[in-house]
Formats: structure tokens, C-alpha cells, sequence
């Protein structure tokens, strides 16, 4: 898959992903594909949001976003094997809306496991009582913006939030 | 995540607590299918005033005990819901498919 690019830009709210006007790092993280560690993940993501002043709904949708997509490398990109790489990049966006500058929360998963058709990940349907398959539902309902892609032999998954929720109009200062 | 069991005549009250996520998971679903398809106590009560988190991975562990306890003819009822696992709830749209209560002596009494 080396040098293929496999990308479904997903808006989750039906809104056209924002253009940055700056980024900055806030933190990285590398940690195994060990399901031990996803509370030191959950910790370290509710952390950056607390700096980004977000409410603690859009905290916990946000660590719940997180924590469902890094289970989903776990389980189907490497199959439940542990000891397998997985990185997290947290940076915080600013993007204009409407002449007015809104922050938001960039996460980006890289992993090295079993490429996933972005058409496929798709969770089930609620009404269809069973275990299993709403991790994707989650992550879809909770971030502004969901972006799955194939690049250079690593599965990436681009997340953004708001701290003004996306389909809200923000008007300049002054008016 | 700890999980403490209460047994008494008819009934068995978990008492959770921590983060219920994919390391955790399973530890729940060993002990609440024991409860139902083994032993086929009764009722069998989730206290979760100190689950901090719970994921996916939870919620299907929940699905796969109502499940059972349906077929088996008895009850698996929750109570004392943050607002976290509240949410997850709402999400999954599972609120009204569970017996929910706010404390143990509502669940109790039910």
C-alpha cells in the first residue's frame, strides 16, 4: 500500500473542514498497543483540552473519541496484538470563522496495522441491539471533523474539535 | 476498574468502580454472564456511582448481559449513573432499553 493514498474526508456535522491559520504542538505520544495504556492516553488528551479552556462535555466527548479510535487500532489495524507502535499527535488549531478566530483541538492517530477501507468503517446501526460497533458512532457524534487516510504504509485518522461547535456562526469582534 | 459482588437471597449487587474500557471489559463480562447464565441468579444489580468511564467495549459487556438475562428470564438492572456513563448511554441510545435507576433503594424496591 506503500505510496497509495486511501482518504475519506468525513465531516461529521456535514461542515466543510477549516483551513488553519496557525498550529501549534501541544503534545506527542508513542505507546504500544497495549489496552493497559489507554488510561494514560485518556489522561494526557483531558489534560490538553482543559488548556483549551473546552467545557467538560466537549472534554469527555473528546477523550471518548480518542480512547474509541486508538481500542479500534487495537483491535482490527493489529488484531489485538500487542507491542505494536502507535502515535498521537495533539495540536491546537486556529482557524477564522467569519473574520472571528475560533480554537480548536487536532488529534492525529498513526498506526502500522492492516490498512482499513474507509468505506467500511461504518458503525452499525443503533436500533440493531448487539455488542459491538459503536466506537465509530461515537467518534462520529462527538468531533467536528473525522478523517480517515492511507498514507506512506501508516493508517492515519485526523480529528478535530471546537470550542465553538462547528455549525455555529461566530460573528467578528465588534459586531 | 474493581468490582466487588454483594450476594444476597435471590439477588447480586456488583459494586463497580474506575474505567471500564477494552483492558477492563472483560473482567465485567466474565462476572456478570457468571451471575446470569451460571449461577442464573435472579436480579442481578450494577452499582456504578464510581465508574469513571466506560467505553464501547462496556456497553457491548452491558448488551451481552441483558441478552442473557432475557433469555434466561431474569433481570439486569443498573443504577447511580454519572454523568459520563449517562452520556455514553444517551449516545448509544440504550437509556430507555436498560432498567435504569438513580440509587439502590429505588432499584432495590423495583
Amino acid at each position: 500500500m506503500q505510496g497509495t493514498s486511501l482518504t475519506e474526508s468525513s465531516t461529521a456535522k456535514g461542515i466543510r473542514p477549516s483551513e488553519p491559520v496557525s498550529s501549534d504542538l501541544l503534545v506527542r505520544l508513542q505507546m504500544h498497543s497495549n489496552p493497559d495504556a489507554l488510561c494514560l492516553v485518556r489522561a494526557t488528551v483531558e489534560r490538553a483540552t482543559e488548556l483549551l479552556h473546552f467545557h467538560e462535555t466537549q472534554t469527555r466527548a473528546i477523550v471518548r473519541s480518542v480512547d474509541e479510535a486508538l481500542a479500534n487500532v487495537i483491535r482490527h489495524a493489529y488484531k489485538g496484538k500487542s507491542g505494536l507502535p502507535i502515535e498521537i499527535t495533539c495540536k491546537k488549531l486556529r482557524v477564522d470563522r467569519n473574520g472571528a478566530p475560533v480554537t480548536g483541538l487536532e488529534i492525529l492517530l498513526e498506526d502500522s496495522g492492516v490498512a482499513l477501507d474507509p468505506a467500511k468503517l461504518k458503525g452499525r446501526a443503533l436500533e440493531d441491539l448487539r455488542p459491538g460497533g459503536l466506537g465509530l458512532h461515537f467518534i462520529y457524534q462527538s468531533m467536528d471533523e473525522v478523517e480517515f487516510s492511507h498514507k506512506n504504509g501508516k493508517n492515519q485518522l485526523r480529528m478535530v474539535k471546537y470550542t465553538v461547535p462547528a455549525n455555529t456562526v461566530v460573528k467578528p469582534e465588534g459586531e | 476498574m474493581q468490582i466487588a459482588a454483594r450476594a444476597s437471597d435471590g439477588f447480586t449487587i456488583f459494586d463497580i468502580s474506575g474505567d471500564i474500557d477494552l483492558a477492563h471489559s472483560p473482567q465485567m463480562r466474565k462476572a456478570l454472564l457468571g451471575e446470569i447464565k451460571e449461577k442464573r441468579i435472579p436480579r442481578v444489580y450494577l452499582n456504578m456511582k464510581n465508574v469513571r468511564y466506560i467505553d464501547s467495549s462496556g456497553i457491548a459487556s452491558l448488551v451481552e448481559g441483558l441478552k442473557a438475562s432475557r433469555d434466561a428470564g431474569t433481570r439486569l438492572i443498573l443504577y447511580s449513573l454519572n454523568n459520563s456513563v449517562r452520556e455514553v448511554m444517551q449516545l448509544s441510545r440504550l437509556q430507555k432499553i436498560f432498567e435504569i435507576f438513580d440509587d439502590e433503594a429505588q432499584a432495590l424496591a423495583s
